[in-house]
């Protein structure tokens, strides 16, 4: 189980960063990429938190070191021109308010690294974490992603 | 010939006088009969604030990006963009003088079920009444109730920038002549008391279709479209179908859709976005067995593509 978790965070981020080693590679499906991280990350807290999966030291510090990786790199994905294509859900406020957006992914980022410099070590604690880290989703996606 | 111009025109003057008279009668603003206020009683404050949290009242009438204990600061003030104009929220604390401190039951209860404001004007459909006459003079007593219990504040909003003639407010009785009802959207013939309470939360005062349906021409709900989604109407983007027959959430679960309403995660562990943000943090307010109520009504409304 704790095998499991580990190698498929790791092959997510395996991935990235095979993939960012293509320089072609869009920065459109590099951000999506990056967010489906946080996304798996999340979901394997979440199953912990929630007691569907035993507490794992490992899985969980895989996790938060997936969400601090792909928040780092993912406010350097939206250069000008890439506001559309490749089914982008990205709002156009992220190219108005450039500052803001990226102070918010610096946070998450930065919430990450805290909770990694101390991994939290029982179900309860991941049960904390998952509230820190799951504040700042809505509060990034309310302004800057959008349903098409 | 002189003579039949002027019976004709007398005539038509006529036609047009009744006409106009109608027309005034049918689209006058109409509040409810003043003994729809009576007897009710001590309010239940707990319902109350069941309805506050559900209405989403916050969402508009808090100061722009307020958090923690400043949600329930209606100082109004927020402006709110349409294609008519920019509508300013107004004040409706229990300020006495700039808030509805001073207000009477049944002045608040025309605003909330007849969309009729203080001074017997119509009021505009951005104020989603449309929705909030689904509830009755009962819920009206817990949530006013519940309102006077929240802090004051002396903000006074400016005055809505509409153009013309949307700036005149006797306009709104004949859209609300077409739109603006009671009656229930859908029809669920063998609703259990669980369903029944979701319809209420959900047509009533959760206003869901307010975003969620999509629009006539004229502004109106599409009947047939209940809850289908559409062009997101504030601005860019879309509102996600949420009938049963959803890309999305037609294949979550009723756990799904509760989890959903107290965290912000979906079943893949995406996040809530949008204006959705504000009515999920909302929602969390609720207890489980009102947001059950709202998940099966969810699950049993009309499919739509
Ligand atoms: C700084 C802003 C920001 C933060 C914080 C953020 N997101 Fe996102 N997220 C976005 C944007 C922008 C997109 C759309 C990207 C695109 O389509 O180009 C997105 C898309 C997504 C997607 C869809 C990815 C896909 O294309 O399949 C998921 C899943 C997701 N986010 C989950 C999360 C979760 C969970 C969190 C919190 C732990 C989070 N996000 C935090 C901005 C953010
Ligand atoms: C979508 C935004 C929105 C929501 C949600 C909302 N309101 Fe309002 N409300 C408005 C607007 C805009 C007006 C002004 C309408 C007008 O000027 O005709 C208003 C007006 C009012 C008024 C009349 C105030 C006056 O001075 O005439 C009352 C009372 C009121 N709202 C109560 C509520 C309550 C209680 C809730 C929650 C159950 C609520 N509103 C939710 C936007 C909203
Ligand atoms: C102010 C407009 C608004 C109101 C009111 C509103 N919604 Fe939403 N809703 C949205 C938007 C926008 C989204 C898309 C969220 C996103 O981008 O992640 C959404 C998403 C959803 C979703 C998830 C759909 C998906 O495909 O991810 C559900 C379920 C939902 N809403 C239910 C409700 C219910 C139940 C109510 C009433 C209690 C309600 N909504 C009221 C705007 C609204």
């Amino acid at each position: 189980m704790r095998l499991k978790s580990t190698v498929v965070i790791g092959a997510v981020l395996g991935c990235l960063s095979f993939s960012s080693a293509f320089a072609q590679e869009e920065p459109q499906s590099a951000r999506q990429a990056q967010m489906k991280v946080v996304g798996q990350s999340m979901k394997e807290l979440g199953a912990i938190a929630k007691g569907e999966k035993p507490y794992d030291g490992a899985a969980v510090k895989a996790a938060l070191e997936g969400v601090s990786t792909s928040m780092k790199a993912f406010p350097d994905q939206f250069p000008a021109g890439t506001e559309t294509g490749m089914e982008t859900e990205a709002a156009p406020a992220i190219w108005e308010k450039t500052d803001d957006f990226r102070a918010k992914s610096d946070k998450l980022a930065a919430e990450a690294d805290t909770l990694l410099a101390s991994v939290p070590a029982d179900q309860a604690g991941v049960g904390a974490a998952m509230k820190a880290l799951g504040a700042t989703c809505g509060d990034c996606h309310e302004t800057y992603r959008l349903k098409r | 010939m002189a003579l039949r111009w002027t019976r004709i025109l007398g005539a038509g003057a006529a036609v047009v006088a009744v006409g106009v008279a109608a027309a005034w009668f049918l689209t006058k603003p109409a509040p409810l009969p003043e003994d729809s206020w009576a007897g009710l009683g001590e309010p239940d404050l707990a319902r109350g604030e069941t309805l506050f949290w559900v209405g989403g009242c916050a969402g508009c009438h808090a100061a722009k990006g307020a958090t923690g204990d400043a949600v329930k600061v209606m100082s109004g003030g927020l402006p709110l963009t349409s294609p008519f104009g920019t509508f300013h929220v107004p004040n409706i604390s229990s300020d006495p003088n700039a808030g509805i401190g001073a207000w009477t039951l049944a002045e608040f209860g025309n605003a909330m079920l007849r969309g009729v404001g203080k001074g017997g004007e119509h009021l505009y459909p951005s104020f989603p009444y449309t929705s909030y006459a689904r509830m009755s003079p009962e819920d009206v007593n817990n949530l006013f109730g519940y309102m006077k219990t929240l802090p004051a504040s002396s903000n006074v909003a400016p005055p809505h920038e509409l153009g013309f003639p949307y700036n005149i407010r006797a306009t709104l009785g004949g859209w609300k002549f077409l739109f603006f009802n009671s009656e229930p959207w859908v029809d669920l013939a063998s609703a259990d008391e669980k369903l029944q309470r979701g319809q209420f939360l959900v047509e009533g005062p959760g206003h869901c279709g307010e975003c969620h349906t999509p629009r006539n021409a004229l502004g109106g709900l599409e009947a047939g479209q209940w809850l289908a989604g559409g062009p997101n109407p504030e601005g860019e983007g879309r509102i996600p179908n949420i009938t049963p027959g959803s890309r999305s959430v037609g294949s979550w679960s009723e756990g799904d859709l509760v989890n959903y309403f107290q965290t912000g995660f979906t079943p893949d562990y995406d996040s809530v976005g949008g204006s959705m943000v504000e009515v999920q943090k909302n929602l969390s307010h609720l207890s489980q067995g009102d947001l059950e109520a709202i998940a099966a009504y969810l699950k049993a409304v009309p499919e739509r593509q």
